[in-house]
């Protein structure tokens, strides 16, 4: 069942993803209002403000009949506080102007590391999502910021969690840009063989499933649903091929899987010593830390057969073609 | 009673002893809302109080209707926690009733032990109070099987059949009883084996294989925790009665002359490796019931259903099928409809009895200078007197004689004279390896084991039953003087249905099964065989392929047999080749494809002499594996006015098609290798593959519907031995054969083989077929060989292409120091080529130095091995230890060589 398109807010438009939501439902009928803290100049209606904030978070969504919530502090290194007050307090402002105004729908975008514990994931569903368990600051926030969404759905509020899985494409400063900017620094290390399958998803794709959750809200409401390409490569093959495709030089060193943890290990010590002293910049972009060696040691493949029926949507654009895209994109 | 009485009864302990009933604490397995007491008078008319799993309320209060009861019977020392699954998986309409007999289980503790006489008594009584009612099947286990066929045979009116799990219902006299009972029967260790310690109840659950949870072994002992309250434990084992005055002999031999009465369906589930019910009472039962369906496990032990709780299913399907053969408009038996077909029957023909049969060539017979020669009528007169010196050695009709002998004339004489007595002949394949040939005859049980000296040790080896007859050296010679003096008369009409043969099949996985044709099938096979290839007087072969050419004689064609290990095709040279091509002037030459790959290998040794005479024979036929088109254009660069066919078939239907592969053929969109056409009088019908995978019910013939294939013909099996499941499973619908392989028919009706069944991929967009992939990603330059494999959980399963590229080939690998069978990803450009042309969505490429090969096929690829290598390496069990696991594990020699 399918619903005519209506109003909708789109937070995190800044991002690679949200951006890629906000043009794809104005291109299917929406009339897309985006949120965020700078103006962005772009083809929709704004609303400036900071996701921290419950006054603008009211004023975003008052007058809508969706929301879809990107918005969320993503880096891998940061104080809990500053997680928790973005991404589940941020999520929580959400519903509750939702509430205030009645209900509507909500997609509220998640991620696969929710339920992830560190070990390999082989043809999986989408696990319940675990704060006490999930990896890191990052995915525990997000956790508890999903199980606040999924709770959230009754009578007035449709609600759903869609968790994409490691999302690139052209324009991505997360997955593509680190892996780009370390191999041209010689930096860039695969993780033991390189062999472990992994799911990833081009954002075309991603922005996709998630304006199908927001249409199919009744198929899909309650419910947590990974999405990724479907097509697990090799990570070694995987990024090998992002590299060849931003004109970078292909990783040549190979760190031991176990080694690779403690440097992790290593590293976030640092960088939280670092950040503890007063006066020195932040460091925001370390070499590796323990979550990023864990995602690139373990296998991490989903299974999509209930998403794809739940959502009725296919990835259309294949990694091959994305690879190609991102090449034309990096004009390599 | 004439074991000595050692229970003192002591009343006054009674109350403590005798707790009635289902303890509180809940019991793996068991739902307490079966458990009930239920009152009944005893033999002797005394009330006692009975604990009995029963699902009878539990229906009732559903108002469900009772199409049928199952009333089972524990053995010593079990209690009815034996049943826990039966009642647990009982479909609709069916009551089970699951005693625990009187001083047993949780019933009443009694002042004073029960024969088997009372113990019927006692069954009816309490079946009588229960208001069982409606058709009933007895379910029995150990000693539980003579007091339910006691109790079957008092209820003739209500028993719609008897279910018989590890059991006895004849104790012979002269035979030894069980080593492990007589012990536990010695007057001065019953009572402490049985009674005053829990060594009896402990040493049953022990016994399984594998294992039981200790929890489920502490359930079983639950209510025998006192030496009171295992009295009836030691005395049910005095109660066996293997004393020809024993007081319950009587009772017991009654049984056992009724049970032969017993016209009802009946299941034998048996485990052989049973220290006290071996298979000699398997083999007594089945002499009482021959119409039984038996479900043989091997490995399985006392416990059966313990041990393979698939056991439980197969008797509710087994119980299923006996209500739907009841019901009207039932599938008439499948043999009636494979009545029709050619036959030729399998006696030596004798039509031109001058004419030379067999001509042996090589070590076995006689020597290339002075082969053994034998004509139709000497073979004739040979078979029928070995016939005669078999009978004189105790072999009669429908017995089964294992035939452990090289191919030759010895082999020929000694299978002919096994029909001509209307006996079985059992054959197991050398190539199954010892251990599993030795495990395959053991189970076919046979009565006798006729083979070399060498065979015969080995069947005393593995246990193989049976009396032996030594056919080695003069042996052979001196049972055929010995029948031609005697004038044993030898059967005259043979039925057709009745077993001719069980022959050993090449599975790869498990234990081998047997499968049983009957004499008609045998027959119908001779026929195909002879109509399919055309063999006409005037033809005459050369037999480097065992099972062909067995039917020489009955065909009336003669047949050399090359100077050649026939047991090893691969030793077959060119030159020993045209020898027997020449000895015979052959027409035909069957050989293997390892036999033909010698040959090519070995003709530069060929004179110009046999060069000519190799350009003489019409037809190779080869078999026993996909023969590649190069090899046979290679032989027919050698054998210059040959045509080449390669049939298709497996054991339990041969042949089912037949191809030449050097045709030039239209090719297929979908690909897999063609096999041919269906051979005249057999019929292919496609069972479609659905998404996650599992082949239809109903068969079709749609050109490019990929399923699993499935034949029917008049020389397909009567039934795999003592497999009733397997053979429910394999013969549907009734009178096919599912062969387990997976192809299509194309539009012209020819059928190509995609893989096993077992190898399909199920991914997430449906399911995957390994060859056609295979062959695409075969086509690319540079590629030794290409495997498919999927990896991941089944209906999301992904696909991996696993390559050995041609510089990685074996030694070049091994001397630029590369682990053997080490692995990595394929490079990307390589990656890239395989997934331009796989046609499915590939995941990974990796590339190894070989391929695994099964152990029993050398040409098979290994592909559950691979698929456990590449999930090892592409679901990271991992990084650090990929490459110390994979040496680790692959210690088996280098071979590469695919399907």
């Amino acid at each position: 069942m399918t619903t005519r398109p209506g109003r909708v807010l789109v937070t995190g438009a800044s991002g690679m993803l949200g951006g890629a939501v906000a043009d794809l439902l104005a291109d299917r009928g929406w009339d897309v209002t985006v949120m965020q803290r700078r103006t962005a100049g772009g083809r929709h209606r704004e609303v400036l403000g900071d996701i921290r904030d419950g006054e603008a978070v009211s004023r975003a969504v008052s007058g809508q009949d969706a929301v879809a919530h990107l918005a969320a502090k993503v880096d891998v290194v940061g104080s809990w506080r500053d997680f928790v007050d973005v991404n589940v307090r941020g999520t929580r402002r959400v519903i509750e102007a939702l509430r205030a105004q009645g209900g509507g729908r909500l997609v509220q975008v998640s991620s696969p590391s929710v339920a992830h514990t560190g070990r390999s994931l082989v043809g999986a569903g989408a696990g319940p999502a675990s704060p006490m368990r999930a990896r890191g600051h990052y995915a525990r926030t997000k956790a508890a910021a999903e199980l606040f969404a999924l709770e959230a759905d009754d009578g007035a509020l449709a609600s759903t969690a869609i968790r994409p899985h490691l999302v690139w494409g052209p324009g991505d400063t997360q997955l593509v840009g680190r892996i780009a900017e370390r191999a041209r620094q010689g930096r860039l290390a695969l993780v033991g063989a390189g062999t472990v399958l992994v799911d990833t998803t081009y954002v075309d794709n991603a922005a996709e499933a998630i304006a199908a959750a927001l249409e199919r809200i009744e198929h899909a409401r309650g419910q947590a649903l990974v999405v990724t390409n479907g097509e697990p490569r090799p990570i070694g093959e995987l990024v090998a091929g992002i590299c060849h495709a931003v004109g970078a030089p292909a990783p040549r060193l190979h760190l031991p899987s176990p080694l690779a943890w403690t440097l992790g290990a290593a590293v976030e010590g640092v960088v939280a010593a670092a950040q503890a002293l007063p006066g020195l910049p932040p460091i925001t972009q370390p070499p590796m830390t323990r979550f990023l060696a864990e995602q690139l040691s373990s296998a991490h493949w989903f299974d999509q057969r209930h998403t794809r029926e739940t959502l009725d949507w296919a990835p259309r654009v294949g990694i091959d073609e994305g690879l190609e895209r991102l090449a034309a994109a990096a004009g390599t | 009673m004439a074991a000595p009485r050692q229970r003192i009864h002591d009343p006054a302990r009674r109350s403590a002893v005798d707790a009635v009933g289902l303890p509180r604490r809940p019991l793996p397995g068991l739902d307490p809302a079966w458990s009930r007491v239920v009152l009944a008078p005893d033999a002797e008319g005394l009330t006692r109080r009975w604990h009995v799993l029963d699902n009878g309320p539990l229906l009732a209060r559903a108002e469900g209707e009772v199409q049928g009861t199952v009333l089972a019977v524990h053995g010593n020392p079990t209690w009815s926690y034996l049943w826990r699954r039966i009642l647990d998986q009982a479909p609709t309409g069916w009551r089970v009733i699951a005693v625990d007999q009187l001083g047993m289980g949780w019933s009443e503790r009694t002042e004073s032990p029960r024969t088997l006489a009372q113990r019927v008594a006692d069954l009816s009584s309490l079946t009588e109070r229960l208001g069982v009612s409606g058709p009933v099947v007895t379910l029995a286990h150990d000693w539980g099987g003579p007091i339910s066929l006691g109790w079957a045979l008092r209820h003739r009116d209500q028993l719609a059949g008897v279910v018989l799990t590890n059991t006895a219902v004849h104790q012979p006299v002269e035979h030894a009883a069980p080593a492990v009972i007589r012990l536990a029967r010695a007057p001065m260790l019953l009572a402490r084996v049985c009674r005053s310690t829990p060594a009896f109840v402990r040493g049953t659950t022990a016994l399984s294989v594998p294992p039981l949870p200790r929890e489920v072994r502490d359930a079983f002992a639950a209510p025998y925790t006192t030496a009171d309250r295992r009295s009836a434990v030691a005395d049910f084992v005095r109660d066996i009665p293997f004393e020809p005055d024993h007081p319950s002999r009587a009772a017991l031999d009654e049984i056992a002359a009724g049970t032969a009465t017993l016209d009802v369906p009946a299941l034998l589930l048996w485990g052989p490796r049973d220290p006290v019910f071996s298979e000699r009472y398997l083999e007594d039962l089945l002499r009482r019931l021959p119409h039984a369906d038996v479900q043989r496990y091997p490995g399985a032990s006392h416990l059966v259903l313990e041990d393979r709780p698939e056991g439980v299913g197969v008797i509710w399907g087994w119980l299923e099928d006996l209500l739907d053969d009841a019901a009207p408009g039932a599938p008439e038996h499948p043999s009636a409809a494979r009545a029709s077909g050619a036959r030729v029957p399998i006696r030596v023909d004798t039509s031109r009895p001058e004419d030379v049969a067999v001509v042996e060539l090589g070590s076995s017979g006689g020597t290339a200078a002075a082969p053994r020669r034998v004509t139709f009528g000497e073979l004739d007169t040979r078979v029928d007197a070995l016939a005669r010196g078999l009978a004189a050695r105790g072999v009669r009709p429908g017995d089964r004689v294992a035939v452990l002998v090289p191919p030759g004339v010895d082999l020929t004489t000694v299978v002919y004279a096994v029909w001509r007595l209307g006996a079985v002949v059992v054959i197991a394949d050398a190539g199954l390896g010892l251990g599993r040939l030795g495990a395959a005859l053991a189970g076919a049980r046979p009565a006798h084991v006729i083979g070399i000296d060498r065979a015969l040790a080995l069947a005393a080896l593995t246990r193989v039953p049976g009396a032996r007859l030594r056919v080695g050296g003069d042996a052979l010679d001196e049972l055929v003087a010995d029948g031609a003096r005697t004038g044993t008369a030898l059967p005259t009409d043979l039925p057709e249905d009745a077993d001719g043969a069980v022959l050993f099949t090449s599975g790869a996985t498990g234990p081998p099964k047997g499968v049983v044709y009957t004499r008609r099938g045998l027959a119908a096979q001779v026929a195909l065989l002879r109509d399919t290839f055309g063999f006409g007087p005037g033809e005459r072969f050369v037999a480097a392929f065992a099972p062909f050419a067995l039917y020489g004689p009955a065909l009336g064609l003669p047949s050399a047999v090359p100077d050649m290990d026939v047991t090893a095709p691969h030793t077959l040279t060119a030159a020993a080749l045209a020898d027997a091509v020449a000895a015979v002037d052959a027409t035909m030459v069957f050989a293997a494809p390892a036999a033909l790959r010698n040959v090519v290998a070995t003709a530069d040794d060929l004179t110009p002499a046999q060069r000519q005479v190799l350009a003489g024979p019409r037809l190779v036929l080869s078999a026993g594996a996909p023969v590649p088109a190069e090899l046979l254009r290679a032989v027919r660069a050698i054998l210059t006015g040959a045509q080449t066919q390669t049939p298709y078939g497996m054991t339990e239907a041969l042949p089912v098609a037949t191809h030449d592969p050097t045709t030039p053929g239209r090719d297929d969109d979908r690909g897999g290798v063609c096999v041919g056409r269906p051979v005249p009088g057999v019929e292919v019908g496609i069972a479609v593959l659905d998404d996650a995978g599992v082949p239809a019910e109903e068969l079709g013939t749609a050109p490019g519907a990929v399923g699993e294939i499935v034949v029917r013909g008049p020389h397909v099996k009567d039934r795999y031995d003592r497999q009733w499941a397997a053979q429910r499973g394999s013969a549907r619908p009734a009178g096919w054969h599912r062969t387990g392989d997976v192809g299509h028919l194309d539009d012209e009706g020819r059928l190509w083989v995609e893989g096993r069944l077992a190898h399909v991929l199920t991914t997430a967009d449906g399911p995957v077929t390994p060859y056609p992939v295979e062959d695409r990603v075969r086509e690319l330059p540079g590629l030794a060989d290409a495997a498919v494999v999927g990896v991941g959980p089944g209906g999301a399963e992904l696909v991996v292409l696993v390559l050995v590229p041609e510089e990685r080939g074996g030694l070049l690998a091994r001397v630029r120091g590369a682990a053997p069978g080490s692995g990595a990803l394929a490079p990307p450009d390589l990656a890239g080529r395989v997934r331009a042309v796989a046609g499915v969505p590939v995941a990974a490429v990796l590339v190894r130095d070989w391929l695994p090969v099964d152990v029993r096929h050398a040409s098979k690829v290994d592909r559950a091995a691979l698929a456990d290598w590449a999930d090892g390496i592409l679901h990271g069990r991992g990084g650090r230890t990929v490459t110390g696991w994979v040496t680790g594990r692959s210690r088996r020699a280098p071979r590469t060589r695919s399907r």
